[in-house]
C-alpha cells in the first residue's frame, strides 16, 4: 500500500514538481532563536483566507446596491441558518486581523527584524497593513444602515480635504460634492471586493518571497548554533497560534452580536457617527485641530506617520539587533501604545450616550414594530400575567394550556369572557381568571389575535421599552386623536414618522406644555414620570415612517 | 519508541498539526455547507388570498380567475398577478396553476372538446386536471384553495404526484 502511494507521487512530482517544492518550502532552515514570537505573520495569512471566505459566502446573499443592501443583510441576519455566524467572522475577523497585523509589525520592530538586507520586506508589510486599513474602511460602508452611512460620509470629507489631491481623491471614492450616494457605494464595493483581495494575494506572495529570500531574521547569538527546520516544530507552533486565534474568533462571531442599525437616512440630522474601532484614535487626532488646521490633524500628520514607517529601515540605522538592546525601539512602541490608548479611550468617553437609551437592533427579527400600540400594549399584559407558564407559544414542549400561537382564537369578545371565567367558556378549563379590566383584556385579546406560528417568535422579542411605551399610549388614550401604524384617530398628526419631523427633545417638551410649542394645539398637557417619559418617546422614535 | 526521542516528538508534532487543521476546516466548512444549503426560516407566512367569485360556477365548465399574491423572493417581497384555472367538480371548487406540468406553457380551455390544451406539444387535460393524452407526466398543479360564502380563497400552488 505504502509503495503505491510512493509511486504515485513520484509519478505526480516528476510531471508537476509540486512534492519538491512543498518539501523546500517547508524543509527551509530557520534561526535557533525562532519560536513563538514569530507566529503572527501565519496568522495574519490564516485571518485573510478566513476573511476571503466568509466574504464570498456573505456575497452569495448579498445585493451591493443601496437600493437593497440593507434589506439583504437583514435577510441573511434574519432568515438564513447560520447568516448572523458568517457575518459575525468577517466582522470580528476584521478586528482581529488589525489586532494581529499590528502585533506582527510590533514584532519585527522589537527585534530589528527590518534592518538590511531586510528593508523592502518591511515596506511591502506596511503597505498590508494600510490595504488592511482600506477593507475596513470600505466594508465599513457595505451594511448602508445609519453607522455605515454616516461614518463613510466622515471619511470622504476627510480624504477631499487632502492638500491639492483632496478633490482628486474624493471624485476617486465616487464622492462629487461631498455627497455619499450610490456612485460611493458602488466604488467601495468593488473596491472591497474586486479590487483589494488581488493586490493583497499578490503583496502577501511577494512578502513571503522576501521572508524566504532573506531567511528569517536572526538574533545575534544565532551565529553559533545550528539552525532549526521550519516544518514541523515552527509549523507546530504557527498551527496552534492560529487555532487559538480561530477559537477567540469563533466565540466572539456567536458570543458578540454585531448590531444593525436602521437603514441609512442621509436626513436624520440626529446621528452621531463614530468610526472603527481602530480608527477611533485618528477621531480623536482630529479634535486637537481647528480651522485651518484641521488638515494637519486629518491628512498631514497620518500621511508623516505612514511616511515614516515606510522608511523605519533607514531612520533607524543603528546595529542593535538583539531584543534586549532595543530598548529605544521598546520605547518607542510603549509611548505610541500608550499615546494610542489614550486618545481611543478618550474618543470612547466622548461618545455621547445615543439620543434614545433604546435602540432597536434590526439584525434581529422585528416584526412587533409593524403592531398597532393596543396590540403591542398587549404584550405587555401577556407578559405581566405569566401566560407562558402555562402557554406555549409557537412550539416547544407542550405545556398544561393550548398553544396560544396555534388555531385556538375566537373573537376578542369570547376571549374576554373567556378571561374573566375560564371554565364558563372552556368547561374544565383550569386556567385562573385575569383580574384586569375589560379594556386591559381588550388590549389582551387584540395583541393574541395577532399571533400566529410565524411570527410568534418575532413578536414576543419585542424590547420592554416599547411594550412599556405602548401601554402608557394605551393608557392615555393616544390613539383618540392620532395614528400609530395605521390605527387611531385623524384628529392630530400622525405619529409614524415623528422622528424625522421633530427632534426627542421638541418632543418632551411638546408633552409638558403643547401650546408653548404648537399654538392652537388642542392637545393636552401630560405629566410622565422620567422613566415613562423615557418609554414614552422611545417607542415614539422607533416607530416606522 | 519512548515519548522523548526525535521521531516520537516528530509523529506527535504531526497528529497535532493535521488535527488542528482537520478541527479547523470542519469549523468553517460546516457553517457554510448549513448556510448555503438550508432553506431559508419564512417568518410570515403565506397568506390566503381571494382568487374570486365561484358561486355561479357552473359544474366542469373552468373559469380564469386572475388576483394577485405576495411573492417572497430572497429579500424581495413583491405583489405580483397569478392566474388560475378554476373548475367546480360536483361539491368540491379546485384551483389549476396555468401552466402545463410538462414544459411550462400556458395552456387553454377548449369548449368544444371540454378539455384543457396545451399549444406546444398538445398535451391534454380532463376538467380535473387528469392527463389526457400528451407528454405531460403529471396532472396539473393545484393550489392550496378553500371556499368562503362563495369566495374562492387561495394559496401556495403544489405540485401534483406524476401519473404512475
Amino acid at each position: 500500500m505504502k509503495d503505491w502511494r510512493r509511486r504515485l507521487l513520484n509519478w505526480l512530482d516528476h510531471r508537476t514538481g509540486l512534492e519538491s517544492a512543498i518539501r523546500n518550502f517547508l524543509l527551509e532552515d530557520i534561526p535557533a532563536s525562532s519560536g513563538w514570537h514569530q507566529v503572527f505573520g501565519s496568522v495574519a495569512v490564516f485571518l485573510f483566507l478566513v476573511q476571503a471566505f466568509t466574504g464570498a459566502l456573505l456575497a452569495f446573499n448579498y445585493a451591493p446596491t443601496p437600493g437593497d443592501a440593507y434589506n439583504s443583510l437583514r435577510y441573511i441576519l434574519t432568515e438564513l441558518t447560520g447568516g448572523p455566524l458568517m457575518r459575525g467572522l468577517h466582522h470580528w475577523g476584521a478586528s482581529m486581523m488589525i489586532v494581529i497585523v499590528v502585533l506582527h509589525m510590533v514584532q519585527v520592530l522589537l527585534y530589528g527584524a527590518y534592518k538590511k538586507p531586510r528593508e523592502a520586506t518591511w515596506m511591502v508589510g506596511v503597505v498590508l497593513l494600510l490595504l488592511t486599513l482600506a477593507y475596513g474602511l470600505t466594508g465599513y460602508l457595505l451594511p448602508w444602515d445609519n453607522r455605515a452611512y454616516w461614518g463613510t460620509v466622515v471619511a470622504t470629507r476627510i480624504a477631499a480635504q487632502a492638500p491639492l489631491l483632496g478633490p482628486y481623491l474624493s471624485r476617486l471614492l465616487g464622492s462629487f460634492g461631498g455627497e455619499v450616494g450610490v456612485v460611493t457605494f458602488a466604488r467601495f464595493y468593488g473596491l472591497h471586493v474586486l479590487l483589494l483581495p488581488p493586490a493583497t494575494t499578490i503583496l502577501i506572495a511577494l512578502h513571503i518571497y522576501l521572508v524566504r529570500k532573506h531567511g528569517v531574521a536572526p538574533q545575534p547569538e544565532d551565529e553559533n548554533r545550528p539552525p532549526k527546520k521550519f516544518f514541523p516544530h515552527q509549523v507546530f507552533k504557527d498551527t496552534v497560534a492560529i487555532f487559538a486565534a480561530f477559537v477567540i474568533l469563533f466565540v466572539l462571531a456567536i458570543a458578540a452580536r454585531v448590531p444593525l442599525e436602521r437603514l441609512a437616512d442621509p436626513t436624520d440630522t440626529t446621528y452621531i457617527p463614530r468610526p472603527e474601532w481602530y480608527f477611533l484614535f485618528l477621531f480623536q487626532t482630529l479634535k486637537f485641530f481647528d480651522g485651518p488646521l484641521e488638515v494637519l490633524g486629518s491628512v498631514v500628520l497620518p500621511t508623516l506617520a505612514i511616511g515614516v514607517l515606510i522608511l523605519l529601515p533607514f531612520v533607524d540605522r543603528g546595529k542593535a539587533r538583539r531584543v534586549t538592546e532595543r530598548t529605544g525601539a521598546a520605547a518607542a512602541v510603549m509611548l505610541l501604545a500608550i499615546g494610542w490608548a489614550g486618545l481611543t479611550a478618550a474618543a470612547v468617553r466622548s461618545t455621547p450616550k445615543p439620543d434614545l437609551a433604546a435602540t432597536v437592533d434590526f439584525s434581529q427579527p422585528t416584526e412587533w414594530i409593524q403592531l398597532t400600540p393596543i396590540e403591542l400594549a398587549g404584550i405587555g399584559y401577556f407578559r405581566q400575567e405569566n401566560c407562558v407558564n402555562c402557554h406555549t407559544v409557537g412550539g416547544g414542549k407542550a405545556k398544561e394550556g393550548p398553544d396560544l400561537a396555534g388555531n385556538i382564537h375566537k373573537s376578542a369578545a369570547w376571549m374576554i369572557q373567556h378571561f374573566k371565567r375560564p371554565a364558563a367558556m372552556v368547561p374544565g378549563s383550569s386556567m385562573p381568571s385575569i383580574l384586569l379590566s375589560d379594556g386591559q383584556l381588550n388590549t389582551l385579546a387584540a395583541f393574541l389575535l395577532k399571533l400566529n406560528p410565524q411570527n410568534a417568535e418575532a413578536l414576543q422579542s419585542a424590547p420592554d421599552f416599547a411594550v412599556q411605551g405602548a401601554l402608557i399610549y394605551q393608557a392615555r388614550q393616544c390613539g383618540s386623536c392620532h395614528v400609530v401604524n395605521g390605527s387611531g384617530m385623524k384628529l392630530g398628526p400622525p405619529l409614524n414618522g415623528l422622528r424625522r419631523r421633530r427632534d426627542r427633545a421638541w418632543v418632551e417638551r411638546h408633552f409638558r406644555n403643547p401650546q408653548a410649542l404648537s399654538p392652537g394645539s388642542v392637545m393636552p398637557p401630560y405629566r410622565f414620570t422620567p422613566s415613562e417619559m423615557e418609554n414614552m418617546c422611545s417607542y415614539l422614535f422607533t416607530l416606522s415612517d | 519508541m519512548s515519548e522523548s526521542s526525535p521521531t516520537g516528538r516528530r509523529s506527535f508534532y504531526l497528529s497535532f498539526i493535521y488535527g488542528l487543521w482537520a478541527l479547523l476546516s470542519a469549523a468553517l466548512t460546516a457553517p457554510a455547507l448549513v448556510y448555503l444549503l438550508l432553506p431559508p426560516k419564512l417568518r410570515s407566512r403565506e397568506d390566503w388570498v381571494e382568487a374570486g367569485d365561484v358561486e355561479k360556477l357552473a359544474d366542469h365548465v373552468p373559469l380564469e380567475l386572475t388576483f394577485r399574491q405576495i411573492r417572497r423572493d430572497g429579500w424581495k417581497v413583491s405583489s405580483e398577478q397569478r392566474t388560475a384555472w378554476v373548475v367546480k367538480l360536483g361539491d368540491q371548487v379546485v384551483a389549476f396553476g396555468p401552466q402545463c406540468t410538462h414544459l411550462g406553457c400556458a395552456y387553454h380551455w377548449e369548449a368544444a372538446k371540454a378539455e384543457f390544451l396545451c399549444p406546444c406539444h398538445s398535451s391534454e387535460f380532463g376538467p380535473d386536471g387528469r392527463v389526457i393524452s400528451g407528454p405531460a407526466p403529471r396532472p396539473l398543479d393545484r393550489y392550496e384553495s378553500r371556499t368562503e360564502n362563495g369566495k374562492l380563497f387561495v394559496r401556495a400552488l403544489k405540485e401534483s404526484e406524476p401519473t404512475a
